[in-house]
């Protein structure tokens, strides 16, 4: 097989891929030789080819579309419930939906399935939806991977879909990945930025990768839908207007699509906490400077008077102080709220993964030199036992509670 | 019970530095190491084998290099390994890459179950391990903390929701995704490194797997990406200095309108 990519006889040695490559994949020995693509690093991503001035870079095209694009229509939004409370996240995709159905001059919908579902269709509506897809069934009373999948499926057979987002939560990572592949659509991991090219009118999808490091941008030229996961908290939620009307259409779904080869048994709701921190506006965090469970509840008290969720650093969850669903960083969970608290928190890259993109970061840290300073809006230098107690009383007195 | 493991090899990210003059992500002289979320699933392979009885193959697509990678988990006691590696398919999105190791999966033929990490530390899209699944026509349990029972013909395990967790029956076989909570991985014992010194790793190639071109490498990648950036590093902003009684009222003050906006 010959390679994907290749440097031409047009090359002039100027070096611009080789500073072009993100992935380090090209080399110049010398400044009078040809560069070299080291197949081994190279993804394809074409920046290099973008960079040459020369058009010396050839890359293999893709095969083009083997469907007709133009049958796919309108900006489809998953709405995410929980037994049967749409979640806010749907809000916030059809704030951003409706944004790129305008500019597509597209429909926007909403696609709502569960059991007993039906009248949560209008408050989709007030949120923006033009028309909301509802398959009402018993079977689809909680949340199940092939059921939901199976149904999805089906829909997106049945109607086409130009666009369809979906929140990159557990459910929605889990259940768009299976219809993504059975649909031969591309999909697009924890976006946070949307739109639409004006030229080509296909959805740019941008996302971090490496843990924030380097962001990408994403199209699917020659699949339809155009699939997206999106972050929580990125997009601004569509505002209610109660007023609104809209289309529902009841689906039907015929009963071997319903079923499931993996039940679920029973869910057991966490006690310690029911603030899901992805969710959070406001994070309370504490890391390894905490340094036991006890000091932990200190955190918790500022936590419950700013009505906030808590957050933890890997050194503070692998030291039993609070359960892994806090975890905050590559290995925990990505938030994205309002303000966030690092308390005690180094900042180990690892961390700031996990919330370097929050509005507001105050730090609280002896240690002047901790990276965390780095990323911090506010940040105090000192001992944290003295300080907390302090912020928290004051928070209390202000806020009035 | 055969067990099968898939894992990615990825750069320590640690050790992704920016180059300051050419922006970009430096990768020479970064260490390659197994993805963090896949220890956690090597871990329960062989944790489920000490139980059951068995095998734990490891599978990875990748580069040649790859096989390091797979050598690692022999040393931790998984019992072989294979590595997918082909030029053909080189631009392989989450599409490309759940279809060619499914592919490799139906090659292995006989499997009991197969586990993956929840995502790789590198594209970080969790989206390979649901598409395995949907190739091989299979149920997934995805983002699981704790395997409860498994026997020859089902499985029971948790999956870690957003506010607490489920408790799920899958028949077997089945596919799962892993988190950090659920083990500890091992370290590789003398007797493993031994073995995967000497371990004989087949290399797969496209034509082994009788991939269809058109699912494989770019072509059969829906997605594209068309720009790569750095994005703007924060800045680090005021450090408050003096004593906690003037500054902390100060800082309340400047967060006060933030955290009543927060609140609705």
């Amino acid at each position: 097989m010959s390679d994907p990519i290749k440097i031409t006889e047009k090359c002039v040695f100027c070096g611009a891929c080789v500073k072009a490559c993100p992935f380090g994949a090209i080399t110049q020995a010398e400044r009078k030789t040809a560069p070299v693509i080291d197949l081994q690093k190279c993804t394809l991503c074409g920046s290099c080819v973008v960079a040459c001035k020369f058009d010396a870079i050839w890359m293999k095209e893709k095969t083009s579309a083997s469907i007709d694009l133009s049958a796919f229509k309108d900006v489809w939004v998953f709405a995410e419930q929980h037994d049967g409370d749409i979640q806010t996240i749907t809000y916030e995709l059809l704030g951003e939906g409706r944004k790129l159905a305008d500019s597509l001059g597209m429909k926007l919908c909403a696609v709502l399935l569960g059991s007993n579902i039906q009248s949560k269709s209008q408050e989709l509506i007030a949120r923006g939806a033009d028309k909301v897809y509802v398959v009402d069934r018993a079977e689809l009373a909680h949340f199940q991977d092939e059921a939901y999948g199976n149904v999805l499926i089906e829909l997106v057979n049945r109607h086409k879909p130009n666009v369809f987002l979906c929140g990159a939560s557990t459910i929605g990572r889990s259940l768009v990945s299976r219809v993504a592949v059975k649909v031969n659509a591309g999909l697009t991991a924890d976006c946070t930025g949307l739109s639409i090219d004006p030229k080509t009118l296909n959805l740019l999808q941008t996302r971090p990768a490496f843990g924030g490091n380097i962001m990408a941008t994403i199209e699917t030229p020659n699949a339809r839908p155009q699939m997206a996961t999106v972050r929580h908290k990125v997009m601004k939620e569509a505002v209610a207007s109660p007023t609104r009307t809209g289309e529902i259409s009841m689906e039907t779904i015929t009963e071997i699509l319903l079923q499931s080869k993996a039940h679920r048994l029973k869910f057991v709701p966490e006690v310690e906490s029911t603030m899901n921190i992805a969710e959070a506006n406001i994070i309370v965090a504490g890391g390894r400077g905490m340094q036991s469970v006890e000091n932990f509840s200190l955190l918790r008290k500022l936590a419950d008077v700013l009505g906030a969720g808590v957050g933890a650093s890997r050194a503070a969850v692998d030291s039993n102080w609070v359960a892994y669903s806090h975890q905050v960083g590559q290995t925990g969970k990505t938030v994205c709220p309002k303000i966030y608290f690092a308390i005690g928190i180094s900042g180990q890259i690892q961390h700031l993964a996990g919330m370097q993109s929050s509005d507001i970061i105050i730090a609280i840290n002896k240690d002047p030199d901790a990276p965390i300073f780095k990323v911090a809006t506010y940040g105090i230098v000192g001992d944290l036992f003295a300080i907390l107690p302090r912020l928290t009383q004051e928070f209390k007195k202000v806020l009035g509670k | 019970m055969r067990y099968v493991v898939c894992i990615k090899q990825v750069p320590e990210t640690t050790d992704v530095k920016i180059n300051p003059e050419t922006n970009t992500l430096m990768r020479d002289g970064v260490v390659s190491i197994i993805n963090p979320f896949d220890m956690y699933a090597i871990e329960e392979g062989l944790r489920l084998k000490t139980m059951t009885g068995g095998t734990v193959t490891v599978l990875s697509m990748g580069p040649p290099q790859a096989d390091m990678a797979i050598r690692e988990a022999i040393a931790m006691g998984a019992d072989n390994g294979i590595l997918v590696s082909d030029r053909a398919f080189a631009g392989s999105d989450t599409w490309a890459t759940s279809y060619t190791l499914a592919m490799a999966i139906r090659k292995i033929g006989d499997f009991d179950l197969i586990l993956c990490g929840k995502q790789a530390s590198d594209g970080d899209t969790a989206q390979v391990g649901p598409g395995i699944a949907v190739h091989l026509d299979l149920p997934q349990i995805t983002y699981v903390r704790k395997i409860e029972s498994i026997d020859e013909k089902s499985i029971v395990a948790e999956r870690l929701m957003e506010n607490g967790y489920e408790v799920i029956q899958s028949p077997l076989p089945c596919v799962l995704t892993v988190v950090k909570e659920i083990n500890e991985p091992r370290l590789p014992s003398l007797k493993g490194k031994m073995a995967a010194k000497k371990a004989v790793i087949p290399t797969w190639k496209a034509v082994d797997l009788n991939c269809d071109p058109k699912c494989i490498g770019l072509d059969g990648s829906p997605t594209k990406v068309v720009k790569i950036f750095t994005p703007a590093p924060r800045q680090g902003g005021e450090i408050l200095k003096g004593e906690p009684e003037e500054f902390i009222p100060q800082l309340v003050a400047k967060l006060k309108d933030a955290v009543l906006g927060a609140a609705q």
